[in-house]
């Protein structure tokens, strides 16, 4: 009888795709997105560099020591079996030695990242915790003064360039008032003191359980991670300000009005709940941009991050920790993209 | 007779507009006891607004002013936005025309319905259950447990409006505004809709002022009807009146709605630019 059906395979296809399921779904999609990046990191490797081997050799290399690490680099194999054995390198965690600090690139980014992880973390939560209930009160109160106030600081946060903001920060907080530590992550005499355990230094002193370590480390993290903060608090103000201006014009909430709802319950029960799902969204991005490593607050604070050290591999054409840090920063964008659909599934009935 | 349960004295609507003020509402005044009261009228007379003004619902920058709004013996113009959330729901209630829009879609039909009650009554959670499983059984909901898990979107546009009912009437109010309840509607479930609320308002002796273009539909399920025109009430008449409308507008809207028995190739087309004098 199925031999008869009209549309034998095409019956099949869509059946074999559904039937992996939501969870083989997802895996499938975040394996393909990750093969994608490997394969633009893979021609930029191959194509920016005009020479792959001088890159690493330098142009004064003798013949003898070009050929040999021509053919240590697989340059002499067919372009598939490059992409293979890159791969393969990748996923064994194989980037190759750094230039500049003559490290292997994987040392580095354990090392550099949990810098750049532990400020873009305390950025963001300060950026979630003010910046939301500022573009809600701006979009239950549209038009008043404190909609005005809420709106310039937006400005701000896009005009004002970052790494005058460090400054100024510097020269105000750390320089004139003495609240803050100066730019680096430790003061000096406290260095190496505690052992290295996730590389986030609050978390490490805390683990230590050494207190003073902890806020010295939270003192000189404080001002960076605010101005990053700013800046996505500025973002995420806004967005939930028009999603929340958004929402109020719905019907439902004019039903919730009609049934004696408080204005308060109206504007964060209903009006505001349902707009989690496209905050998830916002804030994943803010979140993915600041984990980047903004490149200009690092340097203003010396901050040991990975946006640094990848200013400094760009610099010296360290074409190894280049990829090395454009893959794992492109991985940390699909790691919470990814977590944000299934947030986004979790948190959305009419998506389930 | 009796002080009626509501009474609306010159009501005015105004909007700004980019060359000044605009009036949308001039002066709508009506009594309302309790009985079946319909408003018909083009779309953009002024209905909704009017159904909206009697629960203060409007804000900035609609301007709305009354000389007189008074409901069961209560100022509402002298009521604090406090006292007012006391008369909303609990007092009276709104149907909207579209269950797709006026449902809350993350919040399940059990959760929205219950809080319509828990907002007046602080009742156990047990009993706000059973109200509400109640309810849905009033409003002819097989299986209540089932659907008060469901959300929103996994309902039909008719058993939305049902929720939509319950929803208005769980707290027992006198007036129910039901502007356009069936318009969304498949035209095979306006009829239920219709006669459900129809049923609830006789049946708990409330109010209702159902807003709707249809004059005919209006007449049916109405004691009274009052239609209205660019903002103004230009005729109230008996529902069983209608033939005796006199005002030019009633009479063009009747000569619109065709008939069973006649033969016509083209439906008289209402000049709407024209300008009626009260
Ligand atoms: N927010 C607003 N801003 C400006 N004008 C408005 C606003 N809301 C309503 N109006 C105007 O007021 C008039 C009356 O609107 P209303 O909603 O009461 O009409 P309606 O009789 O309910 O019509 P419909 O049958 O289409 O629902 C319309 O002409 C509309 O243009
Ligand atoms: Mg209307």
């Amino acid at each position: 009888m199925s031999a008869l059906s009209p549309f034998p395979d095409s019956e099949r296809a869509p059946r074999l795709v559904s039937g992996l399921g939501t969870v083989g779904r997802f895996v499938l999609v975040t394996a393909m997105t990750f093969l994608g990046l490997l394969t633009i990191t893979f021609f930029i490797g191959r194509i920016v560099p005009i020479d792959p081997v001088v890159a690493v050799v330098g142009d004064r290399a003798s013949q003898e020591v070009y050929d040999a690490t021509f053919r240590q680099m697989g340059l002499d194999k067919p372009l598939i079996t490059q992409f293979a054995l890159y791969v393969r390198d990748v996923l064994t965690g194989n980037f190759g030695m750094s230039l500049s600090t003559g490290r292997p690139v994987v040392e580095d980014l354990v090392r550099f990242f949990p810098a750049t992880f532990e400020m873009a973390t305390f950025g963001i939560v300060i950026g979630v915790v003010l910046g939301v209930p500022m573009g809600v009160i701006a979009a239950a109160k549209a038009g008043s003064w404190i909609d005005q106030l809420i709106r310039v600081l937006g400005l701000l946060g896009y005009a004002v360039p970052a790494f005058w903001m460090g400054l100024v920060g510097l020269a105000v907080f750390y320089a004139g008032l003495g609240w803050v530590a100066g730019p680096g992550r430790l003061d000096i005499f406290y260095d190496g003191l505690v052992p290295t355990v996730t590389g986030i230094l609050t978390l490490d002193a805390l683990l230590a359980g050494d207190m003073q370590i902890f806020l010295n480390a939270l003192s000189h993290l404080i001002l960076p991670s605010s101005i990053l903060g700013f800046f996505s608090l500025a973002y995420i103000a806004r967005m939930t300000r028009s999603f929340m201006l958004d929402q109020l014009d719905q019907e439902f909430v004019t039903t919730a009005r009609v049934k004696g709802v408080s204005e308060r319950a109206v504007i964060w029960k209903h009006a505001f709940y349902p707009i989690r799902v496209q905050l998830v969204t916002v804030i994943g991005l803010s979140y993915a941009v600041l984990l980047e490593g903004s490149v200009m607050i690092e340097i203003v604070f010396s901050w040991p991050g990975i946006g640094n050290y990848l200013t400094t591999a760009l610099l010296t054409a360290d074409m190894n920790a280049v990829l090395g840090a454009t893959i794992l920063i492109g991985t940390v964008f699909i790691v919470i993209n990814r977590t944000s659909d299934v947030l986004y599934r979790i948190l959305d009935p009419r998506s389930r | 007779m009796t002080e009626p349960l509501l009474q609306l004295r010159n009501l005015r609507v105004t909007f700004p507009g980019p060359r000044g003020p605009v009036q949308v509402v001039h002066g709508v005044s009506f009594d309302l006891g309790r009985e079946r009261l319909g408003i018909v009228g083009e779309s953009g007379s002024g209905k909704s607004l009017t159904g909206r003004s009697l629960l203060r619902l409007l804000k900035h920058p609609a301007k709305v002013e009354t000389d007189r709004l008074i409901f069961d013996g209560i100022d509402l113009n002298a009521l604090s936005e406090k006292q007012m959330r006391n008369i909303r729901g609990a007092r009276i209630s709104m149907v909207m025309q579209d269950p797709k829009f006026s449902l809350n879609p993350v919040m399940t039909i059990g959760t929205q319905i219950a809080e319509a009650l828990r907002v007046h009554e602080n009742l156990p959670r047990t009993e706000v259950k059973t109200r509400v499983r109640a309810m849905l059984d009033q409003v002819r909901i097989d299986d209540p447990d089932r659907v008060m898990k469901l959300y929103p979107h996994e309902v039909s546009g008719g058993m939305g409006q049902r929720v939509m009912i319950a929803m208005m009437l769980i707290p027992q109010p006198d007036v129910l505004i039901a502007d356009e309840p069936t318009s969304a509607l498949d035209v095979s479930v306006q009829a239920q809709v219709l006669d459900l609320i129809d049923t609830m308002i006789v049946g708990n002796g409330m109010a209702l002022i159902l807003i709707s273009h249809d004059l005919e539909l209006v007449a049916r399920y109405c004691d009274r009807v009052l239609v209205m025109h660019r903002g103004r009430v230009v005729e109230e008449l008996e529902a069983g009146q209608l033939h005796a409308a006199t005002h030019p507008y009633t009479k063009g809207l009747l000569a619109a709605v065709p008939r069973m028995d006649e033969t016509r190739k083209v439906l008289p087309v209402m000049d709407r630019d024209m300008e009626y004098d009260q």
